[in-house]
């Protein structure tokens, strides 16, 4: 008997993992003595969506990218006639261990501590979640240690948040549990607002249970009866599976009045954000979870000893979270055992841009940049060359290409200027103008400041201004001092992380890539040719039909030609709108 | 999710436990497609609330809109890894298809253009997603071609009804 396991995480679904899981579920109806068929979460390897793996005893074969004819094919060939498909097989392990695949470089260099779970078992399952061990951390921490116990486990494994600040987790909760009850509150913190990070959302939808086993955990070590998560609303797959979760977990009784006969009790209930970046800042988090606009507060106090409606709270990500059962079960010293000294265990990164393996993957903290990007993401795309990461979203900065000996841990990253992060890593190649992802990172925070300290709202929108200047190529020389003294004044005076890291992305691109903004300020060019206002429009004669929609689109008729026949833009007349560009139905218009 | 749940099911229900109103006027746009004065009114009576302070909440956040859709809404994903594969060339398009701006709705009623900050299908950018569904690596080109699709499938919907689309 065999096992077929379908994808089905936001990115699998996204690639059209439902009609394959039909098809295939169509087709084991007719032959249940071959296979059944089930589901799993992501397992990163988002580029090469829908998968589908074939599980029989300790063999697994995962295929890359099938469609519902492929489908097809694998079933008749591999799963009733027990044929390995080799040429579509992107991962596999025999029966003695061995690995092999085209993308076994993915998996090989990860290290899956938080990933555990996410595409191996059915998030919808809590008996699946069981085989792997699951809630036996849970067990051992209700009933075989003290809350104390609990804490100093945690801080003994070294663990830091990975929402980005990266805060020692056990010194967190050791606050929290120091504060007097009875009411205390267990938040976790689900928003990952930032675009280009997807970390928490394949956590949700594949391994619901772990971020709930961990906010159980920390519910008993600092004496909290209530918690919420607070999801953003984008992820409602993300949010369904939780659900799902939830109530097996109440029925099995992991949560409620009296867990596993200890007498603790605890419950979660799910708030669904309403789509705004700054509510994944903790104190506005709460603010949100209370009913209100998401505006954060002053600290002190801190969360620890006024947090959701002012009772002591402790506010985790959901990455920190799935580590904690982990940690429980393995041991403190097991999960030290990764990292770097300052920086213990695992961190997951979402991998995007112009990389070729586009996903999520977990390595040890303190693997190089490069590493990351060339062993584990396969290089640049289309063979171009490596040009900066991009960390830590909208808050972060631009590492670029010739600091890619820099280590991804806590220390390292802000070296640099960058941060960590929650995990989001664009990687950017000769084509992107680093001047206009400063103003891209830029113009999203402007839009999602909440308006509450006046340099947040008021000097973002001034550097803003100048940054779309400069793309337009009307900048002046004084423009980059005026960026530096409002990026100094913005993060002084701001009250929250928004404002206090929004010139990030301005300043490391500065500091690594001012060549760049001198060349548009003083030659009105734009070295990668991204700037549209900056470059000319050619039209490719190999590849032009004369099919004279362009010319029709040009709003200035600086495109000339008869039909069927090479058309020529005028320079000298075009203003740069890009009109043609995006008209073109074969790719003939192209930036110089 | 409250899009099962009938509006007026939880206003009922209500409870007066504070912290209510998001999921509130969640479940208002769920059920009207966006938050019409009348619920505004509605949901500060029952909470006590002044209505000042609900318009504050609803425009703080971008999930609410107070404007009916169009009956296609379309969100472009402007995430990093869209924004540097080319997103802003798609909303050109879009826009040009169209002749909306974003946040705009065509004048039949039949599209809604927004920007979303992430979908979280990094790896197939650029995204976009027409009611539930994702498009992904696409091109300008692609785009007008799905909307064309959609329009066209329109458009042959009103033929057979024997009349013209209604907003
Ligand atoms: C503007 C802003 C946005 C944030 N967004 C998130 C987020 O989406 N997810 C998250 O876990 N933390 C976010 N944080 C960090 C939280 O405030 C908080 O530090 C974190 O949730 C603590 O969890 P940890 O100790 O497990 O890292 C954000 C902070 C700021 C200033």
């Amino acid at each position: 008997m065999k096992k077929i396991v379908v994808g089905m995480g936001t990115c699998g679904l996204s690639a059209g993992a439902q009609a394959v899981k039909d098809r295939l579920a169509a087709l084991a109806e007719t032959h249940p003595e071959a296979a059944t068929v089930g589901i799993t979460g992501c397992i990163g390897m988002c580029y090469r969506e829908p998968l589908v793996e074939i599980r029989e005893g300790d063999v697994r074969v995962i295929y890359g990218g099938v469609d519902p004819r492929r489908a097809e094919e694998i079933f008749q060939r591999h799963v009733l006639d027990g044929e390995i498909l080799e040429e579509h097989v992107i991962w596999m392990r025999d029966a003695n261990g061995v690995e092999s695949g085209s993308e076994m470089d993915f998996l090989r260099h990860q290290r899956r501590i938080v990933l555990r779970n996410c595409g191996c078992i059915d998030p919808e399952s809590i008996a699946e979640y069981e085989a792997t061990g699951g809630y036996e951390a849970l067990r051992k921490a209700l009933l075989e240690m003290t809350p104390e116990e609990i804490v100093a486990e945690v801080k003994a494994s070294g663990l830091r948040g990975r929402g980005g600040a990266g805060f020692p987790t056990g010194l967190k909760w050791s606050f929290a549990a120091s504060q007097p009850g009875p009411v205390k509150y267990v938040v976790c913190n689900a928003d990952e607002g930032d675009p280009g990070a997807f970390m928490d959302r394949s956590v949700l939808e594949g391994d619901p249970h772990s971020v709930l086993e961990g906010m159980i955990v920390c519910s008993r070590a600092i004496g909290a009866h209530a918690g919420y998560i607070y999801c953003r609303a984008e992820y409602p797959l993300a949010i369904r599976r939780l659900q799902i979760a939830l109530e097996a977990a109440r029925e099995r009784g992991y949560l409620g009045k009296d867990i596993l006969g200890s007498g603790h009790a605890f419950d979660v209930k799910i708030k669904q954000g309403a789509g705004a970046f700054v509510c994944g800042e903790e104190t506005a988090l709460f603010a949100s979870i209370e009913g209100e606009r998401g505006m954060p507060r002053i600290r002190p106090p801190f969360p620890a000893e006024k947090g959701l409606w002012r009772k002591p709270t402790n506010n985790n990500n959901v990455e920190t979270y799935a580590n904690i059962p982990w940690i429980l079960t393995n041991g403190a010293k097991a999960y030290a055992a990764f990292g770097t000294e300052k920086s213990r265990g695992t961190k997951v990164f979402a991998l995007a841009g112009k990389v070729v393996r586009g996903g999520l993957a977990e390595v040890p903290m303190g693997m190089p940049i490069r590493d990351l990007v060339f062993q584990v993401g396969g290089g640049i795309k289309e063979g171009r060359a490596f040009k900066a990461v991009q960390m830590g979203g909208p808050s972060g900065g631009c590492i670029p290409a010739s600091l890619g000996d820099t280590t991804v841990d806590f220390e390292s990253i802000p070296a640099t200027g960058a941060i960590m992060g929650s995990g989001g890593m664009v990687v950017l190649d000769d084509a992107t103008c680093m001047v206009e992802i400063a103003r891209f990172f830029l113009d999203f925070t402007q839009a999602e400041s909440c308006g509450k300290c006046t340099f947040c709202r008021i000097g973002t929108l001034r550097m803003l201004e100048i940054l779309e200047r400069i793309t337009r190529g009307e900048g002046k020389p004084e423009d980059l001092d005026t960026l530096r003294t409002l990026a100094a004044r913005i993060k002084e005076a701001s009250l929250c992380g928004l404002g206090q890291t929004a010139p990030n992305p301005v300043l490391t691109t500065m500091r690594y890539f001012l060549d760049e903004y001198e060349a548009h300020i003083y030659d009105k060019k734009c070295p990668a040719k991204s700037c549209i206002a900056l470059v000319d429009f050619v039209i490719d004669p190999a590849r032009c039909t004369g099919c004279t929609l362009c010319a029709k689109q040009c709003p200035v008729g600086a495109i000339s030609g008869k039909p069927k026949e090479v058309h020529v833009i005028d320079p000298a007349v075009c203003v740069r709108c890009g009109k043609c560009l995006s008209s073109c139905n074969f790719g003939a218009i192209y930036k110089a | 999710m409250a899009s099962d749940e009938p509006f007026g099911y939880r206003l009922w229900r209500y409870d007066g436990a504070p912290g209510e109103l998001i999921p509130l006027l969640q479940s208002a746009q769920d059920h009207f497609g966006y938050i019409p004065r009348r619920a505004i009114q509605h949901i500060a009576g029952v909470t006590g609330i002044p209505e000042s302070s609900v318009y504050g909440v609803i425009t703080f956040y971008n999930q609410f809109r107070l404007q009916p859709m169009g009956k296609h809404v379309i969100r472009t994903c402007v995430g990093t890894a869209c924004h540097v594969s080319g997103s802003r060339m798609l909303i050109d398009a879009i826009q040009d298809e169209l002749g909306i701006e974003v946040g705009g709705t065509t004048r039949d009623g039949l599209f809604t253009l927004f920007t979303v900050a992430c979908l979280g299908c990094c790896s197939l950018a650029p995204v976009m997603m027409v009611n539930n569904e994702t498009h992904g690596r696409l091109t300008p080109a692609s785009v007008r071609r799905i909307l064309r699709g959609i329009r066209r499938a329109e458009e042959r919907g009103a033929a057979e009804r024997g009349a013209r689309p209604t907003p």
